[in-house]
């Protein structure tokens, strides 16, 4: 029980959301799992020690929604790259959407992701499965065998099942096999040719409006569908202040129904699109004001009870032309946290509730046993400095992590080590690998 | 503007505006000629165009020109946000013009004044009448009835103020005449 | 707000003109007045000033439009400015170049100015943005945003025939929503003061609330046009029948053409304005476009003098010692 194995992090606040712990303490870590908390172990003896003293140890971040481009457009980003910068922002734990080429719509492309993920990853990659064939929203794919080879959950990513009969089917047949179902709730004829939200900005910027309608249409449809055949659903990315207050009244009929909401939504509005911003061409679009301050409402009271990066990179001229012609998304990675801690900072959430959010809150949505720190549970560990100033700075970024509209913010809390599987995958005293 | 002295007070310019009524007849019966038009330049040389045209009997009304699109240093200033429409309300096809501004010194008001002129048609004649006639010329315009002849040094800027009552300033600050005259 | 305006330079004068959003209200009366001097141009023997002699101006058209491309080319001409014209379909730049190469190549034949026209609302801030600092970006229409050279020349129609804006009453009618003309009229009219704004028109045609745009809304045409002193007529395209925005041109035209009859609810004086073209027995009966209240022909003829006024004062913030006045 000693070196080279073993790690103790030492004089960290630790917060651990899931067990209640808030209190200044050491951990201890064998063989990538945690060992205990407190006290060493008798004869422990660590390879590696940290010192954590002024910091704040936390459950590495799970984040539900990131985008590799791998396997299909390798030329945007990679696993290694996308895993690297997830290291650096204290993510160790990343849900990636079907929406691959090809689709994670059968075993085999679920096998080669993580083959692929054991390579390179400095993070833990899941698989999410294609609900549908091709993402085409006509025929199931196989959920189970998806299920079998590593998928966390099916979803159907942006596109919208093509009609109310196989939505129904595809929820009757996930619950059959106890699968959550992710949907981004979307009604695409509402939707139409839209660019942003319906409302002043748009309507003064002449661009085509996405009504909130689109988005709480579908939830009620959702909803009804939900009830009627029993599913687990995960609403993915909810955008308006209506669809929040949807889900906390069926989540109040006991209905098995959770959301999540993207870190960018919680702090931007449809004011950021002033001036045509490309970068905050959104999927779904940033709303208003009065959007805004619902979902942060519902995050409080834990109608949503995750946040996720949504993180999208994108090839580098996807944002250079005129608003309407460039690509949707933003990387989100690198600000995932920080972005949440800003939350603490103006007083909707506190520190262990905004941890909460991007860690067990989202592991218990799909069932997952990340984002805690106990004794024997995997070493996966966020370290950061809470008082640390930074500004996000576009040169210091990876060229898929630079569009963002979050360059020259400054914020509060910047990792200083990661941990994954008890390796440390980043430390901010050198850009190297420990 | 704080050492701005006036040079000459409204009764005096009258009088050279007088002066130069009568110089201007002489020179159209010299050159024998019979129904002039007069053209004044925006904005100073109007002013002085109307007293003259009113003295003089001119039958045609008053042409106005603002030369700002013919300047030669919008390329270094921009455009004029005042600038005023110009007026020629006759046919200037082979008349006889008396062309009229109010200081006369690096001659390119005029050039652009008279370019504008043809631009409008081809006139048979121009006779150029300054109120002030300064050192400082750049091309080669010379007028032919000229009110005063100030001894300046290059750095004071003479101006006229108006419309009513005419006055002459003497500035000695680079200040903002817009281009030169 | 606190984001600079891009259409202005450090001095605070026009360098772009993209949309009439943010402009002041002098600013506006400034593009009028120098308008107003050139209106007398077109009537010379040489119908030419010297101003931008040795410019080069890049008519960019990615939308067909030859009656706007053709004011814009004859402004350029009559200011002695050298035309590029390029009619670029949308559909080539999509499968290969992109619009920033587009910018890029023109930029290296010593452009001076770009005109553009382009689908995508937002066109024209994205050129403005990313062209070299010395040259200006007129926008000739983008999407459903702006066409604020459009906007000024009824401004100055407006201000002919009715002097002052305040106590004016003018409604626009028709599909103020997808109109980039309407947008831009309306932040014309309401920067110089008129009075009131109306737009008539059926709630598919408007935009969700069109009270921010800082208008009064009126769907029943005889009771919108009442006492107003302009009447603007929108065009209304085809499309928005097999969008399911209207059931039929016979229907529109039944609740919204204007006709000679409808046309006495507002003022003795008032004057009917179209952008052109017309669709006649749609948008309006032929009585009334070819009418003694149908201004809509002087519109094109000021729009020449409108268009050289933007163009000579953008073009002039291009000058070195600009701070000089």
């Amino acid at each position: 029980m000693n070196a080279p194995n073993s790690t103790s992090i030492l004089g960290g606040r630790l917060i651990d959301p899931a067990s209640g712990i808030d209190s200044v303490t050491d951990i201890f870590i064998h063989n990538g799992k945690i060992l205990a908390i407190g006290e060493p172990p008798e004869g422990f003896t660590a390879h590696h020690t940290i010192d954590a003293s002024g910091q704040i140890v936390c459950p590495g971040l799970v984040d539900l929604s990131a985008r590799m481009r791998e396997p299909g457009q390798e030329h945007i980003a990679t696993i290694a790259s996308e895993t690297a910068l997830a290291a650096r922002s204290g993510i160790t734990t990343l849900c990636c959407p079907p929406d691959t080429d090809p689709v994670i719509d059968t075993p085999a492309v679920v096998t080669l992701l993580l083959r692929r993920a054991k390579r390179s990853a400095r993070a833990r990659l899941l698989p999410i499965g294609a609900m549908t064939q091709q993402l085409a929203g006509e025929h199931l794919s196989e959920m189970v065998a998806l299920k079998r080879a590593g998928c966390v959950a099916m979803s159907n990513g942006y596109a919208p099942l093509a009609n109310t009969l196989v939505e129904r089917r595809a929820l009757e047949y996930a619950a059959t096999f106890g699968i959550t179902a992710i949907l981004r709730p979307e009604d695409r004829h509402l939707r139409n040719n839209g660019y942003a939200h319906e409302g002043p900005v748009s309507a003064r910027l002449g661009l085509p409006g996405i009504p909130e309608a689109a988005e709480s249409v579908a939830v009620a449809r959702d909803l009804a569908l939900a009830e009627h055949t029993g599913c687990r659903i995960h609403f993915h990315l909810l955008s308006s202040g209506t669809a929040a207050r949807m889900i906390e009244q069926a989540q109040q009929q006991r209905l098995q129904v959770s959301a999540n909401v993207a870190a960018h939504q919680l702090h931007l509005t449809e004011m950021d699109i002033e001036d045509f911003d490309s970068n905050c061409h959104l999927n779904p679009p940033l709303r208003s004001l009065a959007d805004r301050e619902a979902l942060r409402a519902a995050l409080a009271k834990g109608v949503i009870g995750a946040i996720c990066s949504d993180h999208q990179p994108l090839k580098a001229d996807a944002k250079e032309a005129p608003f309407p012609s460039t690509a949707t998304g933003m990387a989100g990675l690198q600000t995932l946290l920080p972005l949440t801690l800003k939350l603490v900072d103006e007083g909707v959430l506190g520190l262990s509730e905004a941890i909460a959010r991007i860690t067990c809150g989202p592991a218990d949505m799909l069932g997952l046993p990340y984002g805690r720190l106990q004794p024997g549970s995997s070493a996966d560990i966020c370290i950061f400095d809470p008082h640390r100033h930074w500004v996000l700075k576009r040169e210091e970024m990876p060229s898929s992590g630079r569009n963002t509209p979050f360059i020259g913010w400054e914020f509060q809390g910047q990792v200083t080590h990661t941990l994954f599987e008890g390796r440390i995958v980043f430390h901010s005293d050198s850009t190297t690998q420990a | 503007m704080n050492d701005d002295k006036i040079y000459m007070q409204a009764e005096a310019i009258n009088e050279l505006i007088g002066e130069m009524t009568q110089a201007i007849k002489t020179r159209l019966e010299v050159q024998q000629i019979k129904d002039p038009v007069m053209i004044g330049i925006h904005t100073g040389g109007v002013w002085l165009a109307e007293r003259l045209h009113k003295l003089l009997g001119i039958k045609q009304p008053l042409g106005t020109l603002d030369i700002s699109f013919y300047r030669d240093d919008f390329t270094r200033i921009g455009m004029n946000p005042k600038v005023k429409p110009s007026q020629i309300p006759f046919e200037l096809e082979d008349r006889h013009i008396i062309l009229v501004d109010d200081v006369l010194q690096t001659g390119r008001t005029i050039r652009a004044a008279m370019n504008e002129i043809f631009d409008y048609g081809r006139p048979a004649s121009i006779t150029l009448a300054t109120l002030v006639e300064r050192s400082g010329r750049e091309l080669p315009i010379q007028p032919s009835v000229v009110g005063v002849r100030p001894p300046l040094t290059s750095e004071q800027q003479i101006t006229l103020t108006g419309p009513d009552p005419l006055k002459l300033i003497i500035g000695t600050s680079k200040q903002e005449t817009r281009g030169t005259s | 707000m606190s984001k600079p305006n891009i259409q202005l330079d450090s001095h605070g004068r026009l360098k772009h003109f993209l949309t009439i959003d943010g402009l002041k209200r002098e600013m506006l009366t400034e593009i009028l007045d120098t308008a107003e001097s050139f209106t007398g141009v077109s009537e010379r023997v040489v119908k030419k000033v010297p101003l931008l002699r040795g410019k080069t101006i890049c008519n960019l058209f990615f939308e067909n439009s030859t009656r706007t491309r053709t004011t814009f080319e004859v402004a350029a001409k009559r200011l002695s400015a050298d035309v590029l014209n390029l009619n670029v379909s949308t559909s080539s730049t999509t499968k290969g170049e992109t619009l920033l190469d587009t910018l890029r190549n023109l930029e290296a034949m010593h452009v001076d100015m770009f005109v553009i026209r382009h689908s995508d609302s937002g066109a024209a801030h994205f050129f403005a943005t990313h062209a070299a600092p010395h040259i200006s970006v007129i926008n000739a229409g983008d999407g459903q945003h702006a066409h604020p050279t459009q906007a000024m020349l009824d401004m100055f129609t407006i201000r002919r025939h009715k002097e002052e804006f305040t106590g004016l009453r003018v409604a626009i009618v028709g599909d103020v929503l997808h109109s980039r003309v309407a947008r831009s009229q309306i932040l014309a009219l309401n920067t110089l003061g008129t009075s009131e704004v109306r737009v008539i028109a059926p709630r598919t045609l408007l935009p969700p609330d069109p009270r921010t745009l800082g208008v009064h809304i009126f769907h029943d045409l005889e009771e919108g046009i009442r006492d107003v002193d302009v009447v603007i007529m929108l065009r209304l395209q085809k499309e928005r029948m097999t969008g399911a925005l209207l059931p039929s041109e016979h229907e529109y035209f039944q609740l919204y053409g204007l006709t000679e009859k409808r046309l006495k609810a507002a003022k003795p004086d008032a004057i009917v304005m179209h952008p052109g073209p017309i669709n006649r027995g749609v948008e309006m009966d032929s009585q009334v476009a070819d009418g003694p209240r149908s201004v809509i022909l002087q519109q094109v003829s000021f729009g020449i003098a409108v268009r050289m006024a933007v163009m000579s004062m953008t073009m002039g913030t291009q000058a070195q010692g600009a701070a000089a006045r």
